[in-house]
């Protein structure tokens, strides 16, 4: 799909009816189209996102069990098809590569020359974009394409990627997108959005379009409208998700608590339980730190400059002249909650937080977002607490 | 380093099982353009050939458990421009570090069948606790890359660049699925220095702790959360005992578990 923008909404067509034993035929129209198809796979213990050559990759009749620091997958003993939560790795990886040549150089007779990577960047088309990751590549497009600094490697991606939505009816014990109002319904533009109605003795899908190139895939297929009484069907699957939210978290007064609250007690009390290892933001769909690396030969005749993921709490993340700024594992748990929830207002006009719950399920030793933030939103503002952040 | 003529190097074995070193040789693909780049030319394992000192750079593996080795390595610093050690034995004592949470005496009575010919120190220490170190290669192998990209370094006169931050980084940049929670496997990765690229974690396999303690690593709460999941003590113990026993952080951790 395009950028937001330039996205041509279609006319207001009912869905279309597919059967789940037919919605390989979706993958094949997207594959024939040039798309590397990438979708929820199962590895390892886990659902991930890789490369799916046909629905026979998907983790049919799978589901997830999602709690702090527990994850793990177990039959559902149906053939669903996208009957779980957020899978282990967020999109990003994909749009926002974790590690990435930037550029080379090459020294030749004693002349420095930049070697050019002529490979086209590849046009995923993702198959299960959920909607709180659908609104966690959203914010991605603000911070990486949207403002006045665009990465041009994310927006060469971006700008090329098929999305296909779901509409989630299966969120996990970790998972709260109806408190920051990204789920579990997909409400942002997608190529195609996708209903899976399992129960009842059912088992369907409906595929409606977001865009012209969506309804140029529906059209292939080639599929007969979905009835009323199966939009209504898949329809209140989505509905009964919206009650099954494993979290909550009141966000009402929580930007400008975290904002006020710099030395709150709490900021030591997680601290103590904190392994700075970086799962939380590495998981994040939102978190888009990275660093650079340079690698020279040995030989002194060619370097090339790596882009790698980094994260806000590594100490040496904030490594300045002299130190890092952010010594304290402290001062490095508040930095990225109080980016998460108040200072990415500031920035972007919207939070950093989806809802999706991965910090929450992949920390080692289960530290719960919510938990933190609602104590800190609590709290009764300390003396002292409005004065300047210090380590 | 002066330009006119390659940099000499020379490598040195305390007591290790020489797997470190032996990565140099490993480089294989790589290992031409070693010997391009610097004159290796007191190196027992590869060659018999060997050069008088000084070096303008020393590889120093293994850790210190004999009276003699403890004088030696202050003659191979004093022959080195640059000393840089290799591996969890010389940065940290390595696996034979477990003699210092011991009595030396009781396994050498157990092993030799001659006890009174053993002369040997007490605890394994790392080479700088004895001299001064120029840099620290970590690892249980060290990693070969980061053998090339230091040597890579010394040549052009810059600052090596080795990560800083933990294992669980390079796991999730690999897209490894995290062992601990979805295994249930009891990991070191978030209090381990990255740099092997998380090569346990990539075969389902809990971290060991090889490349030695991260920066600031809160190997309490690590600890903590496994006995609250109901980790035996000696467990705790074993699992901050390995190739990197006597590094301060894992050290002191496994001490508070022995009890």
């Amino acid at each position: 799909m395009t950028t937001q923008g330039a996205a041509q909404q279609p006319d207001a067509r009912p869905p279309a009816f597919l059967e789940p034993e037919h919605f390989d035929d979706v993958i094949q129209i997207l594959r024939r189209r040039g798309y590397r198809t990438i979708g929820p796979t199962r590895r390892d213990g886990a659902i991930v996102y890789d490369e799916i050559e046909s629905a026979q990759d998907l983790p049919v009749g799978w589901t997830d069990e999602q709690s702090p620091g527990r994850y793990r997958v177990r039959p559902r003993g149906d053939h669903a098809l996208f009957a779980y939560a957020s899978a282990a790795h967020a999109w990003k990886r994909f749009l926002h590569p974790p590690n990435l040549q930037l550029w080379r150089a090459q020294r030749t007779n004693g002349h420095v020359e930049l070697v050019a990577d002529s490979a086209p960047p590849p046009r995923y088309a993702f198959v299960g974009v959920r909607a709180c990751d659908l609104e966690a590549i959203r914010r991605l497009d603000q911070v990486m394409m949207d403002g006045p600094y665009v990465d041009h490697v994310y927006r060469a991606l971006r700008r090329d990627a098929f999305l296909v939505a779901v509409n989630c009816c299966d969120p996990s014990g970790t998972c709260f997108c109806v408190s920051m109002g990204t789920g579990p319904r997909v409400t942002g533009l997608a190529d195609l959005v996708l209903t899976e109605m399992v129960g009842a003795g059912r088992h369907f899908l409906t595929l409606a379009a977001g865009t012209a190139s969506g309804q140029e895939v529906l059209d292939e297929l080639g599929r007969r409208a979905a009835t009323d009484e199966e939009c209504r069907l898949a329809d209140a699957s989505v509905e009964a998700a919206a009650q099954n939210m494993g979290r909550s978290l009141a966000v009402d007064g929580l930007r400008e608590a975290l904002a006020n609250s710099p030395e709150h007690p709490r900021w030591e009390h997680v601290s103590k339980r904190c392994l700075t290892c970086g799962s939380c933001t590495l998981s994040c769909p939102t978190c888009f730190c990275s660093t650079v690396e340079d690698v020279t030969a040995l030989r002194g005749d060619a370097t090339e400059r790596r882009r790698l993921w980094d994260t806000c709490f590594s100490v040496e993340f904030s490594y300045l002249h002299g130190g890092s700024v952010r010594l304290s594992p402290r001062s490095r748990y508040r930095q990225w909650l109080t980016h998460k929830f108040s200072t990415w207002h500031d920035q972007f006009g919207v939070g950093g937080c989806v809802g999706c719950g991965r910090c929450i399920t992949w920390c080692p030793v289960g530290i719960d977002v919510t938990e933190e933030a609602s104590v800190i939103r609590q709290a009764v503002p300390l003396p002292g607490s409005t004065g300047p952040m210090t380590e | 380093m002066a330009k006119t003529r390659k940099p000499t190097l020379a490598v040195w074995k305390f007591a290790s099982c020489d797997g470190c070193q032996l990565s140099l040789l490993d480089c294989e693909d790589e290992l031409l353009e070693v010997a391009a780049a610097v004159d290796i030319v007191n190196f027992v394992e590869a060659s018999r050939a060997v050069a008088k000192g000084p070096y303008d750079i020393s590889l120093v593996e293994g850790s210190i458990t004999t009276p003699h080795d403890a004088e030696r390595i202050h003659r191979v610093r004093r022959s080195s421009k640059l000393l840089v050690t290799i591996g969890a034995c010389a940065t940290a004592g390595g696996i034979q570090a477990l003699r210092n949470f011991g009595n030396v005496k009781e396994y050498t009575s157990i092993v030799y069948a001659s006890p009174q010919y053993i002369e040997t120190l007490s605890k394994s220490t790392p080479i700088s606790d004895h001299v001064f170190v120029d840099f620290e290669l970590r690892g249980c192998p060290i990693n070969k890359y980061q053998l090339l990209e230091v040597l890579g370094a010394l040549v052009h006169g810059r600052r090596p660049v080795t990560p800083s931050y933990g294992v669980c980084v390079e796991c999730k940049r690999r897209g490894h699925v995290c062992v601990a929670v979805a295994g249930g496997t009891p990991c070191l990765g978030p209090v381990t220095n990255a740099g092997c690229g998380a090569l346990c974690p990539g075969f389902t396999r809990g971290c060991y702790g090889c490349f030695g303690p991260k920066p600031m690593p809160n190997t309490s709460a690590l600890a903590n959360y496994w006995s609250a999941g109901g980790m035996k003590r000696l467990d705790v113990v074993r699992a901050f005992r390995g190739f990197n026993a006597s590094a301060e952080a894992f050290r002191r951790e496994s001490e508070l578990h022995d009890t």
